[in-house]
C-alpha cells in the first residue's frame, strides 16, 4: 500500500477560497466532525466524499453558516470569519444547495431569489426582480421562469432555482450536497457542464456526494470523510481507483451484494392496468400507467424523483384514489381503502419511514405489531396479548438485528438503519404475496445496505413478488429481474434482463428523451 | 330597522372582530397558532378600562389595554416557540389565565363609568350615498383605525420585505432559516403583534362600543369567533373584513328585531322578553360553525389554506445528514 | 456559551410524575404571588380550601359530588384528547345531557310514576345519547370535511346554553322563573343520606350513585385503552394519523365514534349533576366543569384513573374557591397549573444543555 500516491500538489501559489481547521462539531449522542480540516482552492471543483453519517453535510453546514462549531477556526479568502447564521456566509460569499432545497413551495422564483437579500429593503418590485433574475439565467445559461410557483417547477427546475438565487445573492464559492440524487443521467451532464462553465469563470465549488463514478468524472480534489474524520484528503481523481477511494471511504470495498439466484417465477400476483391519478397537488401524476409482477421476481421501477412513483406505491397499497384497475391476487385494490390491500397480502415498506411507516412515539414493540395486532396470537377477540407481543418483538428484533438497548422506548429513538430493519422486520413477517419497496436504502450506510439487498433477495426466492421503487440504478441493477422506466406517470421503457450497458438508455428514458420501448411491459414467464 | 342604521352599528361593532382577526391572522402566518385570543381580549378590555376609570383617560386606558394584550401573548410566544409545546394546549391555557386574570382584575368594576374615545364625523365622506351613512357617521376614532388597517396589513404581508419574510416563516421556515431569516424572532414579534391588536379588540368593546365591564359576558366569546373568521378569510385581511362586518352585523340585527312588534304583519315571536329570543342567540355562533365549513371546504378545493407550518413548532434540523 | 435543548433519548419512568407535580406546585406557589399583588391573602386562601374540602367527613363529601361530573367530563377529553382531538364542547354536552334526562321527565317522555328502575336508565340513556349527538355534530364535521373541531365545539357550547335556557325560561319553566319544577322522587339518584335510617354515620352525606357511573366508566375505559385492539388504534392514530391509515386503520370511523363517546360521557355528567345534586334543570348548572375538563385531562396525561385523582383535586378546588375573594381565582390558578404542566412537558422531552465554545489555536 503506497502512501499518499494520489495527493495534489500543495498549494502555495494558488490562493485558497475557504480554510477549514481542526472543526469540532457534535450532536446529542455523536461527534459529527471530530478536528476535521479541509480546505478549497480558488477556482476549483472540490469534492467531498463519504457515505451516509460521515459528516460532510455538517461539515458544510458550518461553512454555510447554518451550525455553529463547537470548535475550530474557518478562513475566507484569507481573513477568519465567525458565522452566527445563513447570512452572514452569504455575505462572504458562500452559497449552500441543500438536498433538501430552501424554497417556500407557495411562493414564485422570484420571491425565494429576494428572500434572503438586503435590498430592497421595504417595498418589494416584483416585476424588476423577475427581469434581473432571467438576466441572470441567462448568462450563465440555465432555464428559469421568474413568475412560476415553485410547487409548479420539477425537482431538476427547482434546483437550478437553488443555484440562481445563490448567484444572485453574489455567491463566488458554492456548495452542492448531494445534487445528484434528485437528477436523471442527462441532467447530470448538464450540471457538470454548469459546474464546469462557473468555474472557469472564477468561482470555487464544493460537491458533496457519496457516488465514487461522479465523484472522479468531475472533481480536481477529491477528499473523503468517514465517521466524522477525514481519512484522506487532497486526492488527485486522476491517480486513484474506485477501488481504493472505496476502502478510504467505508474502510472496505464497495457494496457486495449476493448474486441473484435464478427463480422460477411463478402466477401473477399483481396487475396495474392504465391507472390514473392526481398527486396532493391535484396535478396529474399517473397517466394511464399499467405493468405486471408475477410471484418470485422483482420488477424495479426506474425513475427520476416526481415523475409518478410515489402514486404508484399509493396507489398500489391504498393510500391514494386512483381511476384504472389494480389487482393483487386477483382481488381489486384500486380506490380501495388501505385494509383490503392488506388483507390480499400487500405489505409496504413506505419511502417516509417515520412519517409513513412508523409511530415515532410509541415503543418498538408496538410498532413491530402494527400488522399482526388484529388477530390471534397477538389478539383475543377485542383483547390483546402484551406477552405474545412482547415475544413477537423480541423474536423479530433478534432475527433482524435490529440495535436497540431495549424495545420498549419510543421507535424515533432507532437509527435510521435500525428503523428501516424495524420496517422490513414487521412487512417481512407478514409473508407477503407483494412488497412495495419505495427507496429502501435511502440515507442508510453500507452494513445496512446490504442487509437490505439480502433479505430482499431472501423474500424473492420464497415467493414473493416485489415492486422496487428506487432512485439508485445500480441497486436496480443488482437487485432487479426487469426493470420499467417511469416518465411523467406512464411506464416509457421495459428491461427484461437489465445490465450495466442499458444505463445510457435508462437515462434517455427517465428524461423522455426517446420513443417507448420496444418490448410490452409484462415479462414472459420462463 | 333602517338598515343603514343596523349596517353602521355592524361596521362598528365589526371592528372588535376585525382587530382580533387581523391579529390573530398576523400570528398564523409567521405559523404560530394563538387560542387565546378571548383570554387577551377580556383582559384587554378589563385592563383598558380600569386604567381610563383611574386616569380618567381613555387614551391611556387603550395603551395600557394593548400592553396587556401583548404582555399575555408573549406567554404563549415563549411557550410554544422556545419550548415547542403543543400550541393549542397553549392558547387554551391563555384562555383560562386571561380570563381568571380578567375576572380577578375586573372584581368591583360593574358600574364605573368612564369617559369613552371619541366619535367623528367624516365631513365630505359621510355624503357619499349609502356608503357614507354606514361608514362615516359618528363612528367611534378605532372604526376608522380598523377601517385603515386592513390596507394596510394586506400592503404589508403581500407587498413588503417584512411581510416577505412572515410568509415564508409561516409557510417552509428552513427555508426561511437557511435564507437567513431569524424564524423565531419573526415569529415572536407577530405573535406580539397578535395579542397587542387582540388586546387593541377588547378595548375598543369597554372604551367605545359598548362601554362597561360585565365580567365574562363583556367579550362574550367574540374572541372564539375572531379565530373562525380568520378560517373565513383564508388568511387574507381584506376578507377579514368582510366577515367581520358580517357578523357586526348579525349580532346588531339580534338585538334590533327584538324591538319590532310585528314582522310582517304577524307577532313578532322574537320580541324581547319571550323566550324564543334565546334561538335568536344561537345564531352569531351557528354562523361561525357555516362560516367554517365554507372555509374548509374552499381550503380543500383550491388546494391553499392555512400556512402550511401552521401549529408545528421549528427546530432547526438537528442531525444534519 | 450556548444552551440547548436536545432530546431526550431515555426518558426515566418518575420523571413525569415528579414534573407534574412539580409543575402544580409552582402554579400554585405563582397564584399565591399572584393573590398577594391583587391584595388577597393567599396563605388564608390556601388553607381554606384545605379546609373546606376536606376538613370533615361531610365536606370530603361534597368534594366528591363535585368530583363526579369532573370524573366524566375530564374522561371524556382525555378520551379525544388521546387522539388529538380537541374536544373543546364538553361544557355544551354536559348541558345537552342534562337537557336530555330533564326531557324524560318534563316532557314527558315516560309517565309519572314510572319506577326508578325504569326512570333511572332511561334518563341515563336520554342523557348520553343527547351527549352524543352533541358530540356527533363537531365529529361529522371534523371527519368528513376537515373542519376544525375546535372552534365548531366551542361555538356549539354556546349554542347548547341557548338552547336550555329556551327550555329553562320557556315551555318548562316554574312560574316564570329560571328553573324547572323539582324532579319527582323516582327520578333522583341515591345518595348517601338517604340510607341514613340504617346507617346513622351516612347522615348529611350528598355523595350519589352518580359517583358509581363515573367509577365504572373510568374502569371500562381503562381496560379499553391499555388491553383492547381499540386502545392500539387510538393511540396509533393519536401519535401518527398517516401511519395509521397506512395500517388500515379507519380514522373517520374513529373520529367520529370517538366523539359520540366523548359526548356521551359529558352528557352521563349532566344527567348525573340533575339527578343527583340539583334535581331539576336550571340554567346555571355548571361552574364551568367541561372546561375544567380539559385542564383535568391534561393533568392526567389521559389516564382514567389519574382523571379521578386529579378530579378530585379540582373539585375541592371549585367547592371552596366558591367562597375565595375575589371569584375568578380559581379560573386564574386552571390557567396557570395549565401553563406551568406545558412549560414542565419540556424538560420530559427535552434535556438542558449548556456548551462552552472552543476555538482552536491554529
Amino acid at each position: 500500500m503506497t502512501t499518499n500516491t494520489a495527493t495534489s500538489e500543495p498549494s502555495t501559489t494558488i490562493p485558497l477560497a475557504i480554510e477549514a481547521i481542526g472543526i469540532v462539531k457534535s450532536f446529542p449522542g455523536v461527534l459529527a466532525c471530530g478536528q476535521v480540516e479541509f480546505d478549497l482552492r480558488e477556482g476549483e471543483i472540490h469534492a467531498l466524499l463519504g457515505e451516509n453519517g460521515a459528516g460532510k453535510s455538517t461539515l458544510m453546514n458550518v461553512l454555510a453558516g447554518l451550525y455553529r462549531p463547537e470548535g475550530g477556526i474557518v478562513r475566507v479568502g484569507g481573513r477568519t470569519v465567525d458565522f452566527h447564521s445563513p447570512r452572514d456566509a452569504i455575505a462572504a460569499g458562500i452559497g449552500m444547495v441543500h438536498q433538501h432545497f430552501a424554497l417556500v413551495p407557495s411562493m414564485t422564483v422570484a420571491e425565494n431569489v429576494l428572500l434572503g437579500l438586503d435590498r430592497p429593503r421595504f417595498r418589494l418590485d416584483l416585476r424588476q426582480t423577475e427581469a434581473e433574475v432571467a438576466r441572470l439565467a441567462e448568462e450563465v445559461g440555465m432555464r428559469v421562469e421568474p413568475g412560476a410557483r415553485i410547487w409548479q417547477l420539477s425537482v431538476g427546475e427547482q434546483q437550478r432555482v437553488e443555484i440562481i438565487k445563490l448567484l444572485f445573492h453574489g455567491a463566488r464559492i458554492l456548495i452542492l450536497d448531494e445534487p445528484t440524487a434528485v437528477l436523471a443521467p442527462q441532467e447530470i451532464a448538464e450540471l457538470f457542464d454548469t459546474l464546469r462553465a462557473m468555474v472557469a469563470a472564477g468561482r470555487s465549488v464544493v460537491f458533496i456526494s457519496h457516488k465514487l463514478a461522479e465523484v472522479l468524472a468531475i472533481a480536481d480534489r477529491i477528499t473523503v470523510m468517514r465517521a466524522g474524520k477525514v481519512t484522506a484528503a487532497s486526492l488527485d481523481p486522476h491517480g486513484i481507483t474506485r477501488s481504493e477511494l472505496a476502502h478510504r471511504m467505508v474502510g472496505r470495498h464497495v457494496i457486495e451484494t449476493p448474486a441473484r439466484k435464478p427463480v422460477k417465477t411463478g402466477r401473477l400476483v399483481l396487475s396495474v392496468v392504465d391507472v390514473s391519478a392526481t398527486n396532493d397537488r391535484g396535478r396529474p401524476a399517473l397517466q394511464g400507467a399499467s405493468l405486471e409482477a408475477r410471484a418470485g421476481e422483482i420488477v424495479g421501477i426506474a425513475a427520476v424523483a416526481g415523475n409518478g412513483q410515489s402514486e404508484l406505491a399509493e396507489v398500489i397499497t391504498g393510500l391514494r384514489l386512483c381511476t384504472g384497475r389494480v389487482t393483487v391476487n386477483g382481488t381489486e385494490v384500486s380506490a380501495r381503502p388501505p385494509s383490503v390491500a392488506i388483507h390480499s397480502g400487500v405489505a409496504h415498506v413506505p419511502e417516509d419511514r417515520t412519517g409513513v411507516g412508523s409511530a415515532p412515539n410509541l415503543s418498538m414493540i408496538d410498532n413491530l405489531i402494527l400488522r399482526g395486532f388484529r388477530s390471534a396470537p397477538l389478539a383475543h377477540g377485542p383483547f390483546l396479548d402484551a406477552r405474545a407481543s412482547r415475544t413477537k418483538a423480541e423474536g423479530l428484533r433478534g432475527v433482524y438485528a435490529i440495535s436497540t438497548p431495549t424495545i420498549d422506548a419510543p421507535a424515533r429513538i432507532l437509527s435510521g438503519g435500525n428503523l428501516q430493519r424495524l420496517i422490513l422486520a414487521r412487512e417481512i413477517d407478514t409473508e407477503p404475496t407483494l412488497l412495495v419497496a419505495v427507496q429502501p436504502t435511502r440515507g442508510l450506510d453500507v452494513g445496512a445496505i446490504e442487509g437490505v439487498h439480502q433479505l430482499l433477495l431472501g423474500l424473492r426466492e420464497r415467493g414473493t413478488a416485489i415492486l422496487l421503487i428506487s432512485e439508485e440504478l445500480e441497486e436496480l441493477l443488482a437487485l432487479a429481474d426487469r426493470i420499467l422506466v417511469m416518465y411523467e406517470g406512464r411506464i416509457v421503457g421495459s428491461f427484461e434482463t437489465p445490465k450495466a450497458d442499458n444505463i445510457d438508455e435508462m437515462g434517455l428514458l427517465m428524461t423522455g428523451g426517446a420513443e417507448a420501448a420496444p418490448e410490452p411491459a409484462s415479462a414472459q414467464p420462463q | 330597522m333602517d338598515l343603514t342604521l343596523i349596517l353602521a352599528a355592524g361596521v362598528a361593532s365589526g371592528t372588535i372582530l376585525l382587530f382580533a382577526a387581523i391579529g390573530e391572522i398576523f400570528a398564523e402566518r409567521s405559523g404560530v397558532i394563538n387560542l387565546g385570543v378571548e383570554g387577551m381580549m377580556l383582559m384587554g378590555a378589563v385592563a383598558g378600562f380600569s386604567i381610563a376609570a383611574a386616569t380618567d383617560n381613555p387614551w391611556i386606558g387603550l395603551v395600557v389595554a394593548m400592553l396587556a394584550g401583548g404582555a399575555l401573548s408573549l406567554l404563549h410566544a415563549v411557550v410554544s416557540i422556545h419550548l415547542r409545546a403543543d400550541q393549542v394546549i397553549s392558547g387554551l391555557a391563555l384562555t383560562f389565565l386571561g380570563t381568571g386574570l380578567a375576572r380577578v382584575l375586573g372584581d368591583g368594576l360593574s358600574g364605573e363609568v368612564v369617559t369613552t374615545l371619541p366619535r367623528i364625523t367624516v365631513p365630505l365622506l359621510v355624503d357619499v350615498p349609502f356608503v357614507g351613512a354606514v361608514l362615516f357617521r359618528e363612528q367611534s376614532v378605532l372604526t376608522y383605525v380598523g377601517l385603515l388597517l386592513v390596507p394596510v396589513a394586506w400592503f404589508w404581508i403581500d407587498r413588503t420585505r417584512p411581510g416577505l419574510h412572515l410568509r415564508a416563516v409561516g409557510e417552509r421556515p428552513a427555508a426561511a432559516d437557511a435564507q437567513g431569516v431569524n424564524v423565531a424572532r419573526t415569529r415572536y414579534i407577530y405573535v406580539f403583534v397578535g395579542g397587542l391588536l387582540a388586546g387593541l379588540a377588547g378595548a375598543t368593546i369597554t372604551l367605545a362600543i359598548s362601554p362597561g365591564w360585565f365580567g365574562d359576558q363583556t367579550v362574550g366569546g367574540r374572541g372564539w369567533i375572531a379565530v373562525g373568521l380568520v378560517i373565513f378569510a383564508q388568511w387574507s385581511p381584506m376578507r377579514a373584513v368582510i366577515g367581520a362586518y358580517l357578523f357586526g352585523a348579525i349580532f346588531r340585527f339580534i338585538i334590533d328585531i327584538q324591538g319590532v312588534p310585528a314582522i310582517l304583519g304577524v307577532n313578532n315571536p322574537f320580541s324581547a322578553g319571550r323566550s324564543a329570543t334565546f334561538f335568536l342567540e344561537m345564531l352569531p355562533y351557528l354562523f361561525v360553525i357555516v362560516v367554517v365549513i365554507i372555509g374548509s371546504r374552499e381550503a380543500l378545493r383550491r388546494r391553499v389554506g392555512a400556512p402550511a407550518a401552521l401549529g408545528i413548532p421549528y427546530v432547526r434540523g438537528e442531525r444534519g445528514i | 456559551m450556548i444552551i440547548r435543548l436536545e432530546p431526550r433519548e431515555h426518558v426515566p419512568a418518575w420523571l413525569s410524575p415528579a414534573l407534574t407535580i412539580g409543575a402544580v406546585v409552582a402554579a400554585l406557589a405563582i397564584g399565591a404571588v399572584i393573590l398577594a399583588f391583587v391584595g388577597g391573602d393567599p396563605v388564608r386562601a390556601y388553607a381554606h380550601i384545605i379546609d373546606a374540602a376536606f376538613g370533615d367527613i361531610g365536606v370530603l363529601s361534597d368534594t366528591l359530588v363535585k368530583a363526579t361530573p369532573l370524573i366524566l367530563t375530564g374522561l371524556a377529553c382525555a378520551l379525544a384528547f388521546r387522539m388529538r382531538l380537541w374536544n373543546i364542547g364538553a361544557e355544551g354536552q354536559f348541558l345537552l345531557g342534562a337537557w336530555g334526562a330533564s326531557a324524560v321527565v318534563l316532557f314527558p317522555i315516560l309517565p309519572a310514576g314510572t319506577p326508578s328502575i325504569v326512570l333511572i336508565p332511561v334518563m341515563m340513556i336520554a342523557g348520553a345519547l343527547a351527549g352524543a349527538l352533541w358530540g356527533l355534530i363537531p365529529g361529522f364535521l371534523r371527519a368528513r370535511l376537515g373542519v376544525n373541531e375546535i372552534i365548531t365545539t366551542l361555538m356549539l357550547n354556546y349554542v347548547a346554553l341557548a338552547w336550555l335556557q329556551f327550555w329553562v325560561f320557556g315551555p318548562w319553566s316554574e312560574g316564570g322563573f329560571q328553573q324547572t319544577r323539582p324532579f319527582p322522587p323516582e327520578a333522583l339518584l341515591p345518595r348517601l343520606t338517604d340510607f341514613s335510617k340504617d346507617f346513622p354515620i351516612l347522615a348529611g352525606l350528598t355523595t350519589h350513585l352518580g359517583m358509581v357511573f363515573a367509577i365504572v366508566a373510568v374502569a371500562i375505559m381503562s381496560v379499553v385503552v391499555s388491553r383492547t385492539r381499540w386502545g392500539y388504534e387510538m393511540r396509533l392514530i393519536g401519535d401518527n394519523p398517516r401511519a395509521a391509515r397506512y395500517a388500515g386503520i379507519d380514522i373517520t370511523k374513529y373520529v367520529i365514534v370517538v366523539f359520540a363517546i366523548s359526548g356521551a360521557l359529558a352528557g352521563l355528567a349532566g344527567m348525573s349533576e340533575v339527578t343527583g345534586v340539583v334535581h331539576r334543570l336550571q340554567d346555571r348548572i355548571s361552574p364551568g366543569y367541561g372546561f375544567t375538563a380539559i385542564i383535568i385531562a391534561y393533568l392526567a396525561h389521559f389516564g382514567p384513573w389519574r382523571v379521578v385523582v386529579a378530579s378530585i383535586l379540582f373539585g375541592a378546588l371549585i367547592l371552596a374557591g366558591r367562597e375565595i375573594q375575589p371569584s375568578g381565582v380559581p379560573a386564574m390558578i386552571q390557567g396557570i397549573i395549565l401553563f406551568c404542566l406545558i412549560a414542565s412537558e419540556v424538560l420530559v422531552r427535552y434535556r438542558i444543555r449548556i456548551i462552552r465554545r472552543t476555538v482552536a489555536t491554529a
